[in-house]
């Protein structure tokens, strides 16, 4: 295991940046999750560390070695793929070998390491068996064995989780998390899914266009976010767009004067969380800003609700109230009074 | 079993017709298949309907007619070498056209398929002609040699190696070649240890198609052997100019039997439809 750092990583692909000036330093045992859309560039990230791209510029270091020129086989990297990418023709104990036998380990020495890599993943029952003769999540667990089972130094995982069924997602989410903190392994993961993100990270990079956009804990991007792209890709944000009118005033587009924390003059965009909007019954507290509208949609979610409201012709919010038997939901159509304090609105300068 | 009204009486009809047009197809390419396994068992010497009884002495004359024997022979070995050398060179060049990346690789695949497209005959004329300017320029005795029809059997195969291996290896998953790179193999151990079993089906494939195509090919060798060097397929031609008997359909069966063995014996080994 080892330290792992990108330096100003760029990657051109035609006139296109697929990665541009990307640094990164993941830490001894940490776990750090590339997230973005599409095309955001984090797995081009992960395939300049893997080996299978070769940067325009910038270096990659793992532990003290220079990484920067080594071909895949050389780099000792742990890679998961999405699709698994097992070797269909070899038994799921051969698959987990590869790797050892690549190494030229003695062969005596490769059963016990691979017994224990199979436990660790609990297949050990199933070493004979063809990569086709198991489900889904069993074939990503022998991916996982066959990643760890000669110390990589650098778990590199791309989407694992995205060919799995909703259930297990979340029970092999745990698992490869536990796993990963019980052996120390350094680890980048990749994935478009926030949720995933969100659970499994010790810190996350959220990347956009090529460009990371903040580096920081689930918190750092939830409470603070950098820019108005973190804001609407982790969490739920409604935005409305108007300007900046001197320090703790923003006006809408619309005409909406909202008190809020943010400072200068100019273009703006204001980002709201929708549970950190509440419905205004007639006993509630006064709240910083009070606005009423007419409900324009209504999801009903079970645990919670998120009402639509038209606050004026530009400005539609999403509250998200606690779904209590005793509160009665308003109906699609009725004027309710919604309100949030001065601090709930981050201001995005534009 | 119960099937909602409305639906299937249409669903049979189309049933039926989808059947119907199956079975006139299959029909249509075993039939005359079929009347050459009939006639080869006819008793008399001119073929004429109806059959005036049945005898197997068609296929107890050729194991004594020597322009058969030896014609089998020559094929066998002109195909089994053509097709060992074809998969030599096709391989690696479809490997090579699907895996890198170069300046007109489309122009090269498509001229590696011209083999199949140009006419046999146009094919072992120019082939002719080429080995008679190479006999003059080097001295060498090529021109109906045993190298030389060898050499045109290569192409034949060619083009079918090359298919076939490019189609196993654009549909098989890049990702496990990578995962072998990222477990500690270079690109020739990945080739070995992982593409090669991938895309066997393939190659076993194009091994056989490539055979079947020389073992039966008439028009490109006629240009290309010699004398006393002589093909099972011109030795069929050769021997119908001066007679008709059922001798020829009884070769025909012959030659049948040991393509129909060759194939169920490379498809107990792969499953050929998956690739072809």
């Amino acid at each position: 295991m080892a330290r792992l750092q990108l330096t100003g990583i760029t990657k051109f692909y035609g006139d296109v940046r697929a990665a541009d000036d990307v640094s990164l330093d993941v830490a001894h045992g940490e776990f750090l999750v590339l997230l973005g859309p599409s095309g955001c560039g984090k797995t081009t990230t992960l395939r300049v560390v893997a080996g299978f791209v070769e940067p325009s510029s910038g270096s990659v270091h793992l532990g003290e070695r220079d990484i920067s020129a080594l071909p895949p086989w050389r780099r000792n990297a742990g890679l998961v793929f999405q699709s698994y990418a097992l070797f269909p023709h070899m038994t799921v104990a051969e698959n987990v070998a590869f790797g050892l036998e690549m190494r030229k380990i003695p062969k005596a020495e490769m059963a016990p390491k691979i017994t224990e890599a199979l436990r660790l993943v609990r297949l050990d029952r199933l070493g004979d068996r063809l990569p086709r003769q198991l489900s889904g999540g069993q074939q990503q667990r022998v991916a996982l064995a066959r990643a760890l089972v000669f110390r990589p130094d650098v778990l590199l995982l791309d989407e694992p989780l995205s060919n799995l069924d909703a259930k297990l997602r979340q029970d092999v989410r745990v698992e490869i998390r536990e796993l990963q903190r019980k052996l120390g392994l350094t680890t980048v993961m990749v994935t478009h899914d926030q949720e995933e993100a969100l659970i499994m990270a010790d810190r996350l990079v959220v990347m956009n266009e090529g460009r990371i956009r903040q580096i920081g804990s689930q918190q750092d991007l939830y409470e603070r976010p950098a820019e108005k792209f973190v804001a609407d890709f982790v969490g739920r944000s409604s935005f409305i767009d108007g300007r900046m009118d001197g320090s703790g005033r923003f006006v809408s587009a619309g005409g909406l004067v909202v008190a809020c924390e943010g400072s200068g003059v100019g273009n703006a965009s204001l980002a709201l969380r929708p549970e950190r909007l509440a419905l205004m019954t007639a006993d509630a507290p006064a709240m910083d800003n009070s606005f009423s509208g007419a409900v324009e949609f209504i999801s009903y979610l079970g645990s919670q609700v998120d009402l639509h409201v038209r606050l004026s012709p530009k400005e539609r919010v999403i509250v998200q109230i606690q779904n209590r038997p005793e509160q009665s939901l308003p109906a699609i159509g009725e004027q309710v009074q919604i309100g949030w304090r001065k601090s709930t609105g981050r201001v995005f300068q534009s | 079993m119960t099937v909602a009204p409305g639906w299937s009486s249409s669903r049979v009809a189309g049933r039926i017709v989808l059947k119907t047009a199956a079975g006139l197809s299959l029909a249509y390419i075993l039939l005359p298949m079929v009347f050459v396994i009939w006639l080869a068992f006819f008793a008399q010497e001119i073929p004429s309907f109806p059959p005036e009884g049945y005898s197997l002495k068609w296929f107890r004359a050729i194991p004594g007619n020597d322009r058969f024997v030896s014609g089998f022979l020559l094929s066998l070995q002109v195909a089994v070498v053509a097709t060992s050398i074809g998969l030599t060179i096709g391989v690696p060049a479809a490997v090579y056209l699907v895996r890198g990346r170069f300046a007109g690789r489309e122009v090269v695949n498509n001229l590696l398929l011209l083999p199949l497209i140009v006419p046999g005959i146009v094919l072992g004329l120019a082939l002719y002609v080429f080995h008679v300017e190479a006999e003059i320029a080097t001295g060498w005795p090529i021109i109906g040699s045993f190298g030389g029809l060898v050499a045109g059997h290569v192409l034949i195969g060619i083009p079918w190696t090359v298919r076939l291996v490019t189609a196993s290896l654009v549909g098989m998953d890049h990702t496990v070649e990578e995962a072998a790179q990222s477990l500690g193999a270079n690109r020739l151990t990945t080739f070995w240890r992982i593409t090669l079993p991938a895309i066997l089906p393939g190659i076993v494939a194009a091994a056989l198609f490539g055979f079947v195509a020389s073992f039966g090919n008439l028009e490109m060798s006629l240009y290309l052997v010699g004398p006393g060097r002589t093909t099972l397929p011109i030795a069929i031609l050769q021997y119908l100019e001066w007679k008709i008997d059922p001798t020829i359909a009884a070769v025909s069966v012959l030659q049948m039997l040991f393509i129909g063995a060759a194939m169920l014996l490379t498809d107990r080994f792969v499953n050929i439809s998956r690739v072809v």
